[in-house]
């Protein structure tokens, strides 16, 4: 293991990583935006958007995420939209993020008993009042879990960032193999680099993930049927 | 001089029936509901109450009683028959549904307080945000009114910390905060122990004393003869008799109500 | 020139040859996947292990796949094993090792839980008529288990189809590389065929990908009623 080399090498992962992390994060805000758009149409119903956002979350999950970078990065510009390789990562990152996080708030506000909303009727308030005050809040809360498990998920696929010739973490150890065969010191690096950025967040979110269990939202009567 | 007589008569029936219609807070004519799947919950039921009464509904289970309370504050659409709030037909403007619910206050049988608001906030809410009220004001008789449910010290606790008594209690305070012309409880102790029914019924008898407008659907037969001005009982979607709690409770009239009486009482084994 | 872009798609044998890169990333998905959900219910009944020693070791490990991107483990394995085993994997070998070392984790953890939830009763009734531990295991629980997870096995088969994408970054010929084989011949005849065939490759994978979640979902309704 030749520490020299890993030395002289660590600023090119720092950089790497920050880029990494500045797209990451750029992305990731982008998809929560985007779900929670895509989650406010569903329940408002709006007409034609709720259509266009069923097949946006379809086509979104269903595709890798190099396949639609591939696309963006060498297809748009052969009918005359060229897009830089950050914006390509950027735009790639929030398509696939948008519908994992239109899920996840999906599923926070489906967790939200509809009685919830009656009783908010029962006091005489308009429906955005009972959606904003009071189902909001609580579907927010039962998002998070997916919400950071989202995230982790989304810092792990900019890894394919050097497909689109992003010096990212990935870009630089394979040119650092190809260039000086220090296959091992590189490889190391790069799981470190990897390791640096995830588990800080991955403890992060169990942290948030159980202070929110902890709040324990939720009803305890029982319903009998009558 | 005959068809005169007659006439008079007529006009003053219709004159008399129009007052009465708007003595009565509440008047439910001939109201059907049926499910999707053709299942009729509820089959020409008519109905009336005065302000300041308190009517029980009791009936077995399915009869359809707490359908028909959620008929009433518009939580459910009926296919047939009309339901008059001081004489104004709640359906009139589906738009304005939420105004009508101002005047008709429901407490749930799983109470549905916000679970992520404190207690003084779930009580707040509504008035300050529907009612356009002054939030000092409204902070000032929530206080009071917690206080008299004696639940003022548990003010900023969240409702997970509270017991189901308590829990029904604030949400009973919740809907009387919005000064509704008439209250409904659909079954609002049947999720609590024991232990704690007694509290819950204590604040509805008190209501009752003070002179709220209540239509109750409970179980628990002693509480519906202490509070009750009149009785209805339900079964089949059907209003099968109607009166006095002394009457129903110690005369019934039809089978189905002594039947259903009968449940409530066990005789020892010899 | 642009109006004659999609037509690349039909030249010669362009559209089977896609097909067939295709072909190579199913083949690599199928093949982990089986081996993961063999390899993975070993795994979660080894997770519910009294012994502290192996239920740490499981939990690093998945520690490890929840961490880790897949490219990152792809590369280790393709590069890596070269040097210190001195062995040449091929892109492919190194995928299904990889796919398989994190389709068996998921597994892992869904076989555990889901065994958790098994209500005693099951066992014991089992006991009750007399079977061994082995035979109530293997008869009983384990075709339960499977058919409760219908829906996440499948969301897990998907997503595994979906990373067969990445092999093209460790020289495998799968429908990405024949696609750029495709645009980089047709670099003057046609110059928008990149538009095109990508779009092509993410409609097919849509293709594929499609049934299979939809089944989950339809599946996962089932299984809740």
């Amino acid at each position: 293991m030749d520490i020299e080399f890993i030395r002289e090498n660590i600023p090119f992962y720092v950089e790497a990583a920050f880029l990494t992390a500045r797209l990451a994060l750029i992305g990731i805000l982008l998809s929560a935006g985007i779900g929670f758009v895509c989650c406010i149409i569903r329940e408002l119903r709006i007409p034609v958007l709720r259509q266009i956002t069923a097949v946006y979350i379809e086509l979104s999950r269903n595709t890798p995420l190099l396949v639609q970078l591939f696309f963006l990065y060498f297809g748009l510009p052969r009918i005359g939209i060229v897009l830089s390789s950050e914006a390509c990562a950027i735009i790639g990152l929030a398509f696939l993020g948008g519908s994992y996080m239109a899920e996840a708030f999906r599923s926070g506000l489906e967790a939200v008993p509809q009685i919830q909303t009656e009783a908010g009727m029962s006091l005489g308030m308009k429906r955005m009042q009972i959606f904003f005050h009071i189902i909001l809040p609580q579907a927010v809360a039962t998002s998070v879990p997916v919400f950071c498990a989202n995230v982790i998920f989304l810092i792990k696929e900019t890894s394919v960032f050097s497909a689109v010739a992003l010096t990212d973490l990935v870009f630089v150890a394979k040119d650092l193999i190809g260039i000086s065969y220090r296959t091992d010191e590189a490889l190391l690096m790069l799981v470190a680099a990897y390791l640096l950025l995830l588990l800080p967040v991955s403890v992060l979110c169990s942290f948030i993930e159980r202070r929110v269990r902890y709040a324990e939202f939720g009803n305890t009567g029982i319903v009998s049927g009558n | 001089m005959f068809s005169v007589f007659e006439g008079g008569s007529g006009i003053r029936e219709k004159v008399e029936g129009l007052e009465l219609k708007q003595k009565n807070i509440l008047q439910v004519e001939h109201l059907q509901k049926s499910y999707d799947n053709h299942l009729m919950v509820l089959k020409d039921i008519s109905f009336s109450m005065e302000k300041g009464e308190v009517v029980v509904i009791v009936g077995p289970s399915g009869c359809g009683k707490s359908t028909f309370l959620r008929c009433i504050n518009l939580l459910e659409p009926i296919n047939g028959g009309q339901i008059l709030l001081e004489g104004n037909d709640i359906r009139k403007n589906p738009k304005e549904a939420h105004v009508i619910r101002q005047k008709i206050g429901m407490v749930f049988q799983s109470y549905e307080l916000f679970p992520h608001m404190t207690i003084l906030e779930n009580v707040v809410l509504a008035p300050c945000m529907v009612q356009k009220r002054n939030k000092g004001e409204v902070i000032l008789e929530a206080e009071a009114l917690l206080e008299r449910v004696g639940l003022l010290e548990k003010k900023e606790a969240y409702p997970r910390q509270l017991s189901g008594g308590q829990k029904q209690r604030v949400a009973i305070v919740r809907s009387l905060i919005m000064h509704p012309e008439l209250l409904l409880l659909d079954e609002i102790t049947a999720a609590l122990d024991p232990e704690m029914v007694r509290e819950v019924l204590q604040v509805v008898l008190e209501l009752a004393r003070d002179g709220m407008t209540m239509l109750i659907v409970t179980h628990e037969m002693e509480f519906a003869r202490a509070v009750a001005d009149r009785v209805i009982f339900m079964d089949g979607g059907r209003i099968v008799e109607e009166s006095s709690p002394e009457e129903f409770f110690g005369y019934p009239k039809s089978d189905r109500a002594k039947q259903f009486l009968n449940t409530f009482h066990y005789e020892a084994l010899v | 020139m642009q109006n004659l872009g999609i037509q690349v798609l039909f030249q010669g044998t362009n559209f089977l040859r896609l097909l067939e890169g295709l072909w190579v990333s199913l083949r690599l998905a199928v093949v982990s996947m089986a081996l993961s959900i063999v390899l993975g219910i070993f795994l979660g009944m080894l997770m519910n292990s009294k012994r502290k020693w192996v239920k740490a070791v499981c939990r690093i490990y998945l520690e490890i796949v929840r961490i880790m991107p897949q490219l990152v483990l792809l590369f280790l394995v393709y590069f890596g094993a070269a040097k210190h085993l001195g062995i040449n994997l091929s892109g492919e070998v190194s995928a299904v090792l990889v796919f398989t070392f994190w389709g068996t984790a998921e597994m892992g953890d869904l076989v555990r839980s889901a065994l958790i939830s098994i209500p005693k009763h099951q066992y014991e009734s089992g006991y009750a008529l007399g079977m061994t531990e082995k035979q109530v295991f293997f008869r009983i629980i384990i075709p339960q288990t499977i058919r409760r997870l219908l829906p996440s096995m499948m969301n897990l088969l998907t997503r595994m189809i979906k990373t067969t994408s990445l092999v093209v970054l460790i020289g495998v010929v799968e429908v990405v590389k024949v696609g750029k084989q495709m645009i980089d011949a047709s670099r003057f005849t046609t110059p928008s065929a990149a538009f095109w065939v990508y779009g092509m490759i993410f409609l097919l994978y849509f293709a594929v990908c499609f049934p299979f979640s939809r089944a989950a979902a339809v599946l996962e309704r089932k299984l809740r009623d």
